[in-house]
């Protein structure tokens, strides 16, 4: 773009590059084993620099935060589950699970911050149009809770208040799984935006799916057998979400299916698929069982960071926010 | 403008008997692109240095508004022409290196050329060039993105209707960052914080205008009371209409639009994407109350399979 076109014999043919100074898009060329599956609809674009400014999050931090928070909702539901039904053990997993996973998922959200010194900022207010800030509300009660189901579960102590706080965090659980999705919608990232309405759907699926690979890694086999049923569930409703979205968004959800964010896609879904086969076939083995509960947490992991993944590619892709305006507009010219 | 003395001008959050809402009003088909508006904004708001960079991208080495670049100048070349615009640099039919040799001793009244004679137009009259230039800066949206999300309550809205941020309330959460439609608010690496444009809410506090427009040379940044520029821009763009210039168009001065008008709006000579702003933004707080609404349905349906998953079976 740089080099000039006009040489001292005059003007030369017109430079291939010059004309993206027009404002053209500038297709990336050469890249291999990526064709597009739905030609390029045309934009344009200001030197093919994005038009919003990408998150600035740090991808293991933030999708950490979201996986860790949807763990730790799943398995509070898991645990009240297990002490309804008497599975002593399994509840226990469940408690010591939710503890563990929400302190992780805080530790992560505050390194996370630019002034992680002022983290208690988040609760000078309480703003219903904030998701993040709804979001340190919800934690700030619900956190505790889950240690106290914890303590008192190891300790063997005060078990009404134990079975109390148990029943409280599994009651803020499904709250605690699914805010997140509401938070990364809640923005201008096309990929994030444009999902809304199925995301919270993968998060609870996603969360329940990791509690359940949990409860498969950590519980005796003869309490698991409900774990592995809320993984074959969570992993179902996380699937059929996220295709749903796919196919309804079409051209915005390419970041999904294609490049890194789509190879970690493609890797929750195996991952979540071999969780639930090895789960079904090692119902009388523990070491089968435990590798099982391991994929799917995994799985998990991955499904968060895909998603993170594919929003900040579709931030930087001005294609992805030029496009769905512009036809939102001509369908209005032409209504 | 006169300072606003009034006893509730700062105080309280619904700014009773506020001053009128304040704006820009940037007028791009008179920017020279001279970014006299980047500097004074650095120089007066003490914004550091971002990198000294080349970019390749016309004249603009600034690249984009983010955390350092409250204002930012856009530079567009383009082989279109610009009605009634004469450049005078065609030299169709002229040796110019030929021309070299021969010096320059001819003096200018007997020169068959010099560097102003005005050169031959192509059989339709256009020179095919024609270079935008643009001084983008935050919208302050009246619903603005930022302002919702922020979890802190470090961004408010002032008396001058504009979007501020506290920096001494800021924790670093980012969320504003993707928030933002135009992607406007940015983060400072190094201080951990997010910045953007004030509007330069100190100057105005004082009955100054800010710094940028009080630099821009051409009036391209006219800054007043919104109400008062809308009427101006439309005048404005009718004119340029008028007179051939058929691209001119308003850029966020309709309050019906996704952000609810901006506070900082555009007279643009093509697309808005042409310029890197979107061509309809849109503020995703908006569908807020529609994403809970599915998120507390999915949180259902998770009890649901929670409630399947124990059932019955051992």
């Amino acid at each position: 773009m740089s080099s000039s076109d006009v040489t001292r014999d005059g003007q030369q043919g017109v430079h291939p590059g010059r004309d993206a100074l027009t404002g053209r898009n500038h297709r990336r060329k050469g890249r291999r084993g990526e064709r597009a599956m739905v030609p390029d609809a045309e934009f344009t674009s200001y030197y093919g620099k994005p038009v919003l400014n990408p998150p600035v999050w740090k991808p293991v931090d933030i999708a950490g935060y979201f996986f860790l928070g949807g763990l730790a909702g799943g398995s509070s539901l898991l645990a009240a589950g297990a002490e309804a039904t008497a599975r002593p053990a399994l509840a226990r997993v469940g408690k010591v699970g939710a503890f563990g996973a929400i302190s992780l998922s805080l530790v992560a959200l505050v390194e996370d911050l630019g002034r992680p010194a002022r983290f208690i900022n988040m609760l000078r207010v309480f703003k219903p149009t904030s998701p993040m800030n709804l979001g340190s509300w919800l934690l700030a009660v619900y956190a505790p809770l889950t240690g106290a189901a914890m303590v008192s579960d190891l300790a063997r102590r005060l078990p009404r208040v134990g079975h109390a706080a148990t029943a409280a965090a599994a009651a803020l659980g499904p709250a605690v799984a699914t805010y997140t999705a509401v938070l990364v919608a809640d923005t201008a990232v096309p990929a994030w935006h444009g999902a809304y309405p199925e995301m919270p759907f993968a998060f609870a699926g996603s969360g329940l799916s990791a509690a359940g690979g949990l409860g498969l890694l950590a519980a005796p086999l003869s309490e698991s057998g409900p774990a592995l049923r809320l993984s074959v569930l969570g992993g179902a409703m996380e699937v059929a979400a996220l295709r749903r979205m796919e196919h309804r968004l079409g051209e915005a959800a390419e970041p999904y299916s294609n490049g890194s964010s789509g190879t970690l896609m493609k890797a929750a879904e195996a991952a979540t698929a071999a969780g639930i086969i090895l789960g079904q076939l090692g119902r009388r083995r523990r070491v089968l069982r435990a590798i099982a509960g391991g994929a799917l947490v995994g799985a998990s992991a991955l499904t968060r960071l895909g998603i993170f993944q594919a929003g900040m590619e579709s931030a930087r892709n001005p294609k992805y926010t030029v496009t769905p305006q512009r036809t939102r507009l001509k369908d209005r010219d032409i209504s | 403008m006169e300072r606003d003395e009034s006893p509730n001008a700062r105080s309280g959050a619904d700014h009773a008997d506020h001053p009128p809402r304040m704006g820009f009003f940037t007028d791009t088909s008179v920017c020279i692109g001279c970014k006299a508006c980047e500097v004074a904004c650095k120089e007066w708001n003490a914004i550091p240095e971002d990198g000294l960079n080349f970019t390749g991208m016309s004249y603009d080495n600034t690249g984009g508004l983010g955390a350092d670049s409250w204002r930012h100048v856009a530079f567009i070349e383009q082989r279109k022409p610009l009605a009634l615009q004469e450049s005078g640099v065609a030299h169709d039919g002229m040796d110019v290196a030929g021309l070299a040799p021969e010096g320059s001793g001819t003096a200018p009244a007997e020169a068959e050329m010099t560097p102003t004679t005005p050169g031959t137009p192509s059989p339709d009259g256009r020179t095919e060039l024609r270079w935008l230039m643009s001084s983008d800066v935050c919208k302050h949206c009246t619903h603005a993105a930022c302002l919702d999300v922020c979890p802190t309550g470090s961004l408010f809205r002032t008396e001058f209707g504009t979007v501020v941020v506290q920096e001494d309330i800021c924790n670093g959460c980012g969320y504003c960052i993707p928030a933002c439609p135009y992607g406007v608010i940015d983060q400072r690496k190094e201080d951990g914080r997010a910045w953007k444009c004030t509007m330069c809410y100190d100057r105005l506090g004082e009955g100054m205008e800010p710094a940028c427009a009080q630099a821009c040379p051409t009036d391209s940044i006219q800054f007043g009371p919104l109400e008062e520029l809308r009427e101006r821009a439309q005048g404005r763009v009718g004119q340029l209409v008028e007179a051939g210039v058929t691209d001119a168009r308003l850029y966020g001065e309709d309050p019906s639009d996704g952000v609810g008008g901006a506070g900082a709006f555009f007279l643009l000579l093509d697309e808005p994407e042409v310029y890197g702003l979107p061509p309809d933004p849109v503020v995703t707080t908006r569908d807020l109350p529609a994403m809970w609404k599915h998120a507390a349905v999915a949180a259902g349906t998770a009890v649901l399979a929670v409630v399947a998953a124990f059932a019955g079976r051992p």
